[in-house]
């Protein structure tokens, strides 16, 4: 096929949009004056100055805490979600099911936010043992989004898989959940690694949800990135947000290892 | 045990965990829209109240009769409008470019298109922050060439808000763009070359209207989230720049007015679920 020139021209523009920003804050995180744009040499205070911050440390540790067991939430729901949706053809309310199983990615954040703030709220006034918003409710909220991003990627995977040995297995007289936990589980591995990392980045990277359910107690990284972020620009902040860029990153590349790019629709 | 079991142990997971965090929150945002506000926790009146229905619609009145909040829908939907048709200009070049490019390296240039829509939002947006204010990069290296006197205002305009709307949202678009195209199958494209069709001329009658429905689904994935968008607005708008998401915010923690803010999203659902619909038949039914 022909080559055209401008289309590589024209993709390298892209991922330097994409890309300049985040290398310039990369770059800021290193310099060793206050003000944040004249640069007067190479210093790595700020990272260390990070690390003395109290308020930031505990922050992460939440938002840790938050992102691993969101994450495990989301694939055990999502991973069933994901298969239901690959495997068991047209069944019942079928397209309601892909709805509320894929819409979750879609919705604007303060619809998601506020209605599950609500339904915390009515949860609460209802059952009287219930404990207050905390933890435990960021980390639902978190699992209720990021489970449609583990249902895509488990359904994609499951298609892209011949159905052969599944049915050799049951044809030789094993049992559906033998046939599932044995066979179909261990195929769908790599997709459920994939999925968890991609599960916690997300729960890592959200503000606006967390703000909504979040207890009086439980600030995650977001949050406190986001308040002072309004304040103005800060070294810190370029600090945290490179350490946040490069751990991304390294999630991510495990994650494309874990699922071969499952995500990108190659199969 | 039988298959048919199976089959409803493993659909009644998400059946019940969609019921409770996806069904039944909508339920509630509808059911406290109608109430009232009202001293005390939680902040509104019950909607049976000693036996009798108290519904009112007088949150909706306000919501369609304050011209404030009409605007703020309108202009939401401008503004990620906006940012979608810019999203499509910029996206599908790249997609297209990745489509093309040789086998071997797709994977590495998909991967480097998704990598920044998988790092902070709030990270990203603060990263143009740096770069559009007024002591900004771009302004230190405009004024340093000459071209300015005194610095530009980019940040806090509606501009920068569609701006970083495309920033953000564009491997959204990109993604299902590239999947689309990639099955594209080339000899069509060939036969059209034969045929004595120029490639712009191919392009547009063969390669276009065959990726149109990855053009839709990549700009659902865009418009959608945009329209509600509340970080963008917040951190990159100006005072002129009136979205509904941080309008909403702004109602249920400053004013806190909870059944205001309910019926503000009840309408912003009623605004998107012909799109959200959309999205489950392109993403939910093709693998």
């Amino acid at each position: 096929m022909r080559r055209i020139p401008w289309l590589g021209l024209a993709l390298a523009a892209g991922l330097a949009f994409l890309y300049v920003p985040l290398a310039a804050v990369i770059v800021y995180s290193f310099n060793a004056s206050r003000l944040v744009t004249v640069w007067t040499g190479f210093s790595t205070a700020w990272y260390g100055e990070l690390l003395n911050d109290r308020q930031i440390m505990a922050a992460a540790n939440t938002s840790l805490v938050v992102g691993v067991l969101s994450a495990t939430l989301a694939v055990i729901v999502g991973a069933a979600a994901g298969y239901c949706l690959a495997r068991f053809g047209a069944f019942r309310a079928r397209w309601l099911f892909a709805t509320a199983t894929i819409a979750p990615l879609v919705v604007p954040e303060v619809i998601t936010g506020l209605s599950l703030l609500l339904l915390f709220v009515a949860a609460e006034s209802a059952v009287p043992f219930l404990p207050g918003r905390g933890l435990a409710t960021i980390v639902i909220a978190h699992a209720s989004f990021s489970m449609a991003t583990v249902a895509l990627i488990v359904r994609a995977r499951l298609a892209g898989m011949d159905r052969e040995i599944e049915d050799a297995a049951s044809d030789l007289g094993a049992r559906p959940f033998t046939v599932f936990f044995r066979i179909t589980l261990p195929m769908m591995a790599p997709a459920l690694a994939a999925g968890w990392l991609l599960a916690f980045v997300l729960s890592l990277d959200d503000v606006v949800i967390a703000s909504f359910v979040a207890g009086p107690q439980s600030t995650t990284l977001p949050m406190v990135i986001y308040s002072s972020i309004r304040l103005g620009v800060s070294p810190k902040i370029n600090a945290l947000a490179a350490l946040l860029v490069a751990a991304t990153a390294l999630l991510l590349g495990c994650a494309a290892l874990a699922g071969r790019n499952r995500l990108s629709g190659r199969r | 045990m039988s298959a048919a079991r199976f089959r409803k142990t493993l659909l009644a997971v998400p059946w019940v965990w969609a019921a409770l965090l996806f069904f039944l929150p909508l339920a509630i945002v509808v059911k406290i829209s109608l109430a009232e506000t009202a001293v005390g926790v939680p902040p509104y009146t019950a909607l049976i109240d000693h036996g009798a229905l108290r519904a009112t619609l007088a949150n909706y009145r306000d919501v369609f009769a304050d011209s404030f909040y009409a605007g703020a829908y309108v202009s939401s939907v401008k503004i990620a409008g906006l940012a979608t048709i810019l999203a499509v200009l910029a996206g599908y070049p790249m997609a297209y470019a990745i489509a093309r490019a040789p086998e071997r390296r797709r994977g590495l240039l998909l991967l480097l298109v998704t990598l920044p829509f998988w790092t902070s939002l709030l990270i990203r947006i603060y990263a143009w922050i740096g770069l559009l204010r007024p002591g900004g990069v771009i302004n230190a290296v405009l004024e340093s060439v000459g071209l300015i006197d005194t610095p530009l205002q980019m940040i806090n305009t509606t501009a920068a808000v569609c701006f970083g709307m495309v920033y953000a949202y564009l491997p959204f678009m990109v993604l299902p763009l590239y999947a689309r195209l990639e099955r594209l199958d080339p000899a069509l494209v060939e036969a059209a070359g034969d045929l004595g069709a120029t490639p712009w001329r191919a392009f547009l009658s063969v390669t276009l209207p065959l990726s149109l429905p990855g053009v839709m689904a990549g700009a659902l994935l865009v418009f959608i989230p945009c329209v509600g968008e509340f970080v963008i607005p917040d951190l990159l708008g100006g005072p002129d720049t009136v979205m509904i998401g941080k309008v909403l915010w702004s109602e249920f923690f400053s004013s806190r007015d909870w059944p205001l803010s309910a019926a503000l999203t009840v309408v912003m659902m009623a605004v998107l679920v012909i799109p959200v619909l959309a999205v489950q038949r392109t993403l939910g039914e093709e693998p």
